[in-house]
């Protein structure tokens, strides 16, 4: 199979950058595709932590909606743009369905029982909407929060919080609330919510 | 076209228990089994292990034995961490346990040859053990005959190369803490091909960190083979923004081949080192050598013209050899740097191939990534990865993927990276040793 013409060819059509090589050369499978990832996500996408956070066990869907966020640059990111941007829709697709049917493991953080227990009431207040079942749901297509590595969430929020992120309408206005009635130390109460998760 | 169906990969957690045959036989058989095929690894570091690890995952069934000297592998990545004071020795040490668990057999011995011819790993101690394929992931060799005066035995007492970690790493940090204030520390860098490019620049750095935080007055001076390096333009930024790069109390100074950085001797008596141009007085010397495959690749006979081990590069088998494959810092992997993490990577691939092949399978397409993470400081860290694939017959770079952290990236970027740098060093030991 010509790659390099059918590249080229696709390029001249105006395809774009996000085009590479699988989208017509042969593919990996979705384990060889998905065991790439272990090195900085952990074995089956559990991370050991403190801050690379877990990518098993979220829907599939929104594993995919992410890394094309990353690949199309619409996602703010340390590295995750330049890694997601080597790979085309269906090898996307197709680690996405593999990280899904992997267990979310949870492990065991530092947190501070009083700040989470204060979260868990912020979380059924503000988040559980959204991210359902305590943020330990994957159905709702929203990640999952509960046992999740804290560091992460805190970058994850701060960025949120400084517009780096865009949050969906929803999420805006119930952050709005949330910022009004307990300041930035709420964002801090459900972060150990999460991470008091076991 | 995968070869690993999703059910044989969901037998793995189930039947990975069941496998386990950690018996201390005294002959050692890697076919004693009855398995589905016998794999002798050479070399239990980040692409053996892994390697290994990978083939019980893939298929419970095949017989695994490593060929290690060492109880214990001290990864060589972020050994400059244990250099710059902010870790210690023992957080980069693992040992062989878990792979153990899974019914992995680990032979604490040399592994002398390769006889392809007879299929047997030929050891010091245990004999010739057979394979039906066999891995071999030896890391680098040094090229001692090119600096004057400097052997194994000077690097073992007096002028560690600290490119292997473990003692070596020890006996460097003992230096830097025995050195006074107002020291300099001379790091000779190697030419290329060498085990991690941005190596010696990274510990160039953290021990700028431990001289600025413990002895100011000292100084780090980098003696390069080269004229340009890995990830050069944000090390020398950084360098500028901690360090004072480019003035006069620099606690960084670099020197390029092309401007006497190249030397050709030492002389551990009197701790100088030999530049083409100058002699340098140093109270600390830390000389990286020239690298080539690691030993048993020449001793079987796996090397080119270069020092290094050509292979196929979909499945990493031996180009010399057949039923021998290569992987990590001795095989050509080019456009693929010698990184823990390639070596991560190159033995997923590898793993795959060796278990279709044993089943008499065609070996999968592959595909490849690499990351590598630098610290600067404690919370100053940066990172260059890539994306590879297999096409025209040859490792290539995907296009438009990978790169460097960006120029203008925030203080709270610098300062994830270095977070993201800890986790990645959590998550691939753990991904090649288990636990």
């Amino acid at each position: 199979m010509n790659y390099k013409k059918t590249v080229l060819i696709s390029l001249a059509l105006g395809s774009g950058l996000a085009l590479n090589a699988s989208a017509v050369a042969a593919t990996a499978s979705a384990e060889l595709l998905a065991y790439t990832c272990a090195g900085c996500h952990g074995t089956d996408g559990s991370s050991n932590g403190p801050g690379i956070p877990t990518i098993a066990g979220a829907s599939e869907e929104y594993l995919n909606e992410i890394m094309m966020a990353y690949r199309k640059g619409e996602r703010a990111s340390t590295i995750m743009e330049r890694i997601a941007k080597g790979y085309s829709d269906d090898e996307i697709k197709a680690m996405s369905a593999f990280f899904a049917k992997q267990p979310f493991k949870v492990f065991p953080q530092e947190h501070d029982a009083e700040l989470a227990k204060a979260g868990a009431k912020l979380h059924k207040k503000y988040c559980e909407k959204c991210h359902a079942e305590g943020g330990t749901s994957a159905e709702d297509d929203s990640g999952i929060l509960a046992g999740q590595w804290m560091p992460y969430l805190e970058y994850t929020m701060a960025d949120y919080v400084s517009g780096r992120l865009t949050a969906t309408k929803k999420m805006k206005k119930k952050m709005k609330k949330l910022e009004k009635k307990e300041g930035a130390e709420g964002y801090k109460k459900l972060i150990h919510f999460y991470g008091s998760a076991k | 076209m995968s070869n690993i169906s999703r059910r044989s990969f969901l037998q793995v957690t189930g039947g990975a228990a069941a496998v386990g045959t950690l018996g201390f036989s005294p002959i050692i058989m890697a076919g004693s089994h009855g398995g589905a095929g016998n794999v002798v690894v050479v070399g239990g570091g980040m692409g053996g292990a892994t390697a290994a690890r990978y083939i019980k995952i893939m298929d419970p069934k095949v017989n695994v034995t490593i060929v290690e000297p060492n109880k214990h592998y001290y990864t060589c990545f972020t050994s400059n961490e244990v250099l710059g004071g902010m870790r210690g020795i023992d957080s980069i040490k693992f040992g062989y346990q878990d792979l153990e668990k899974m019914g992995i057999k680990v032979v604490q011995d040399i592994a002398t040859k390769i006889d392809a011819g007879a299929k047997k790993v030929m050891t010091k101690s245990n004999g010739g053990i057979a394979y039906d394929r066999c891995i071999v992931s030896p890391g680098v060799d040094f090229k001692w005959e090119m600096i004057e005066g400097y052997d194994a035995k000077v690097a073992a007492e007096k002028i560690p190369h600290a490119w292997k970690a473990g003692p070596q790493t020890v006996l460097l940090k003992k230096q830097l803490d025995a050195m006074k204030d107002g020291g300099t520390v001379v790091i000779a860098a190697p030419p290329n091909p060498f085990r991690c490019p941005p190596g010696p620049y990274d510990r160039a750095s953290l021990i700028a960190w431990y001289l600025k935080t413990n002895k100011p007055k000292s100084k780090v001076l980098i003696l390069d083979a080269k004229d340009k390096f890995s990830k050069q333009g944000l090390f020398t930024s950084a360098w500028k923004e901690h360090y004072g790069f480019g003035t006069d109390n620099s606690l960084i100074e670099w020197v390029k081949g092309a401007e006497g950085g190249i030397i050709e001797g030492v002389d551990a008596a009197t701790n100088t080192v030999i530049g083409g141009v100058d002699e340098y007085k140093a109270d600390v010397i830390n000389i990286i050598p020239a690298q080539k495959a690691g030993k048993i690749a020449f001793n079987s006979g796996l090397v080119n013209d270069k020092g290094w081990c050509p292979v196929n590069q979909k499945t990493f088998e031996s180009s010399k050899h057949k039923d021998v494959y290569v992987i990590g810092d001795s095989s050509v992997a080019k456009p693929m740097p010698k990184s823990g993490y390639a070596a991560n990577s190159q033995a997923k691939v590898c793993a795959a191939a060796v278990v279709a092949s044993l089943q008499g399978k065609e070996a999968p397409h592959p595909t490849y990534v690499n990351t590598c993470y630098s610290v600067i400081t404690p919370e100053h860290g940066i990172s260059v990865a890539m994306v590879y694939n297999f096409a025209d017959g040859k490792i290539g770079k995907v296009k438009g993927s990978g790169g460097l952290s960006p120029k203008d990236a925030s203080k709270e970027d610098r300062k994830r990276e270095v977070k993201y740098a800890h986790s990645w060093f959590n998550n691939i030991t753990k991904d090649a040793f288990g636990g």
